[in-house]
């Protein structure tokens, strides 16, 4: 009853709204920096802040489903938006780190292949790219199922911006690994059901061939 | 026996208090200075201006109280420093349990503006009160067989919540050779800005190694042992790799995680250009002898 309520009640809010709300918080961080009130280091806090939003984000992105499947609240829709929206956060934080904390073009590649923690966000940047390129009903249609295995990037992504952060945390970082079991845990929930899917489609083969 | 070490920095260098108030009109001093620099001395063409007291004591690490930089100042007023007391011991002629008062009684204590620099590659200035760890160590007699001294964080989880997480072996602890610790740059800070320390920079006393990493400089201390084996120290325990027990500021050996070759000093916004890192952060005249023969990649 509650859930149809909650359902019916996000079936009236359009996608677009989420173009509008999501970016928010970003702007208020580059607002806070500009006025000088992101505190003492602000060109770290950004980064953080940047960084820290677009793991959520993908971490709500991945929740869609299993939220759908266990409790029948239905985000399905706003998944796009929620993903491109991370895209934008990544691209921000990467841009942040890339134009203000570096400040130099021959240091970029000594960063990335030197240091994990880089070359795990950059690989997890990278991964996005093809993934925000094909966010459209267009790249839908052309790729049919093959864009359904391509999305399936989203985990690997996940795990790398995860492992990003607990990498770049220095001791025991709680809240990074609290970040990275979230995201096991999700991850966990579709193997399974992608082993189903595989163990049911070999036995609709074993049937056709053999049975 | 005090002022074995002449500051480079003056006075002269620190912002004045109801300058540093306000950043603009700290802009503003600046160039007031620089229309004085003709009749300074020398040590003013560095232009070190120290960081404002409002960022000293809110940008800090302090894991006790969290791993946030914010969280030390948050949380830190839940340390009762009162009767603070020490405990002395190892290769001493007079170990003993020391309250701070009887510790520092008989010593001069003076200002010492500092370069501090953060391993993860961000700087500041620092105008420290402190005494000499060697008036200390004179005091309680270091016997002849004493080749190390460690130290040791209070470890008070009632009123440190940050130690509810293992983010480190606690408690913290941090160790210097002992010719290091009889450095006349080495120093016991009690006091930032000519007022009591905030607790959440080390109170009451804590220890200031400005050629080494911040780290080494191991805040509110309740045990000092002096010993013939280097000590365990905390950072190299979680991470050998990362942090060794000398952590000298060197821009040549780089850090798994940062560059050390350059550095931002806090205080300089958003667009705030970063500035090559000193070897042993400008105390090389000073300290390079104490290193002499040894390879400093090996020993970082």
């Amino acid at each position: 009853m509650l859930i149809q309520w909650i359902n019916t009640g996000l079936r009236k809010i359009p996608t677009w709204v989420l173009y509008l709300i999501l970016p928010i918080p970003g702007l208020m961080a580059i607002a806070a920096g500009l006025t000088d009130n992101l505190g003492p280091e602000p060109i770290n806090e950004l980064e953080e802040e940047l960084g820290e939003f677009a793991l959520k984000l993908l971490i709500l992105g991945l929740a869609v489903s299993p939220l759908l499947h266990f409790t029948r609240i239905n985000l399905v829709r706003f998944r796009r938006a929620i993903g491109v929206m991370a895209f934008a956060y990544v691209t921000a934080h990467f841009l942040v780190w890339f134009v203000i904390d570096l400040q130099g073009l021959n240091q970029i590649w000594t960063e990335i292949v030197k240091r994990p923690y880089v070359t795990v966000g950059f690989a997890g940047f990278v991964a996005m790219i093809p993934l925000a390129i094909t966010s459209n009903d267009l790249s839908v249609r052309r790729l049919g199922r093959f864009w359904r295995i391509l999305h399936r990037l989203t985990y690997l992504v996940a795990i790398l911006a995860g492992l990003h952060f607990i990498l770049l945390s220095k001791g025991f970082d709680v809240e990074a690994l609290a970040h990275m079991v979230v995201i096991l845990a999700f991850l966990a929930l579709r193997v399974n059901k992608w082993r189903r899917g595989l163990q049911s489609g070999l036995q609709g083969l074993r049937k056709k061939f053999v049975g | 026996m005090a002022h074995r070490w002449t500051n480079t920095l003056t006075r002269a260098d620190v912002t004045p208090e109801p300058l540093w108030l306000n950043r603009r009109q700290v802009i503003a001093g600046a160039l007031g200075a620089g229309a004085m620099a003709s009749i300074a001395s020398p040590a003013m063409a560095e232009t070190l201006e120290p960081n404002t007291w409002e960022h000293i004591t809110s940008y800090n690490n302090f894991y006790e109280f969290g791993t946030d930089k914010e969280d030390p100042a948050a949380n830190a007023h839940r340390l009762n420093t009162s009767g603070w007391e020490i405990e002395v011991d190892g290769l001493v002629d007079a170990p003993g349990r020391y309250s701070l008062t009887s510790l520092l009684e008989g010593l001069s204590e003076e200002e010492r503006i500092y370069r501090f620099r953060c391993v993860e590659a961000w700087s500041m200035v620092v105008p420290w009160n402190g005494v000499e760890l060697k008036d200390i160590l004179d005091k309680v007699g270091v016997q002849s067989g004493a080749k190390y001294v460690a130290f040791e964080t209070a470890n008070r989880p009632d009123e440190m919540p940050g130690l509810r997480y293992p983010v480190l072996d606690w408690p913290y602890r941090e160790g210097l050779r002992l010719d290091e610790a009889l450095h006349p740059l080495t120093l016991m800070a009690m006091g930032i800005y000519g007022k009591p320390i905030p607790n959440q920079n080390g109170a009451p006393i804590r220890l200031v190694v400005p050629w080494k990493y911040g780290f080494k400089s191991i805040k509110s201390i309740v045990r000092i042992t002096l010993t013939d084996q280097e000590p365990a120290t905390s950072w190299n325990m979680a991470n050998a790799r990362e942090y060794g027990f000398y952590s000298n500021v060197n821009p040549t050996v780089s850090h798994p995680r940062w560059s050390q070759a350059s550095e931002r000093k806090i205080g300089g916004g958003l667009f705030n250009r970063r500035q090559p890192t000193l070897m042993f952060n400008g105390y090389e005249a000073e300290v390079a002898d104490l290193y002499k023969g040894m390879d400093l990649t090996t020993y970082f």
